[in-house]
């Protein structure tokens, strides 16, 4: 059994990388802790579309696991971030990271 | 079809990834984050990975996102704050950055995969059982080790935002030292 495929895997990699582009210019912009972080999910996301997609064009499975494993740190990642966001919080009462500027110089 | 269905879900992603990015309310920001979710669920699906699809759904938006929402909820910010936004240098620049990266980055990869045509989809590729067979076969070693990084995670996450037990939690800048003296 076979199932067909018409979209081309360049496709989803051109996918990939304007989400990308689109998480960086959020995490440059965005002044809000925790929309810097929804920023990083996206750059990750965009990551995994493309392991995958390099994936099915090689028809190695290696790709697939590998976004397990980036699914896992990034679960990791947010807890850990968020954790520390409270931590500030409960400090200077902001999260704007334009205010958080103690270890700046 | 699949063309259809790809052409549908990429614009729903880029465009509710655009709502991540821009809009001023971080609930709304991440409520748009699920939208993006959902559509690169599908298309781990048309890319013949639906339990990496499933995976997306269950763990992404299922728990991550949940776990963002908590926090928006717990921090209780309403709109991201204005008085510092003035910086339209820094945003044109940000943005610079940005498109210059996919100005490079899309044609490269467009060219190079280009010419390779996918194989066909077979039902090996695509059943969980071979996945499942390599993720414990060859990278047992990796999986025990993202095992043990989420354990830690979730132990240095409780200890980072526990309360500390002596300040007070009212009092913004450094703990008062009156709470300390109090009989």
């Amino acid at each position: 059994m076979s199932l067909p495929n018409t979209v081309p895997v360049s496709w989803f990699l051109v996918l990939a990388a304007l989400l990308f582009a689109i998480g960086i210019a959020g995490a440059l912009t965005r002044r809000n802790g925790i929309g810097i972080f929804l920023s990083v999910e996206l750059m990750l996301n965009a990551a995994n579309v493309a392991l995958v997609g390099y994936s099915r064009l090689l028809g190695e499975r290696t790709g697939q696991i590998m976004v397990l494993f980036v699914m896992a740190v990034a679960a990791a990642e947010a807890a850990v971030g968020l954790g520390l966001f409270i931590a500030v919080y409960r400090q200077r009462r902001t999260i704007d990271v334009n205010r958080l500027n103690l270890m700046r110089w | 079809m699949e063309t259809a269905i790809f052409l549908l879900f990429a614009a729903l992603a880029l465009g509710s990834a655009l709502m991540v990015v821009t809009h001023k309310s971080p609930v709304y920001a991440t409520m748009s984050l699920v939208v993006t979710l959902f559509s690169l669920a599908v298309m781990f699906v048309l890319l013949g990975a639906p339990f990496i699809g499933a995976l997306q759904v269950l763990v992404y938006a299922g728990a991550i996102v949940v776990l963002f929402l908590f926090v928006l909820m717990l921090l209780n910010i309403s709109k991201e704050e204005h008085q510092q936004e003035g910086q339209t240098a820094h945003r044109w620049v940000a943005l610079l950055g940005a498109g210059a990266f996919v100005g490079l980055l899309v044609p490269l990869l467009y060219r190079a995969t280009q010419a390779r045509n996918a194989g066909v989809l077979t039902e090996e590729f695509v059943s969980i059982r071979a996945f499942a067979r390599d993720l414990f076969t060859r990278y047992l070693l990796q999986f025990e080790i993202v095992g043990l990084l989420l354990l830690v995670a979730v132990v240095a996450a409780t200890v980072v935002a526990r309360k500390p037990p002596a300040a007070p939690t009212g009092a913004p800048g450094a703990a008062s030292p009156v709470s300390e003296v109090e009989p």
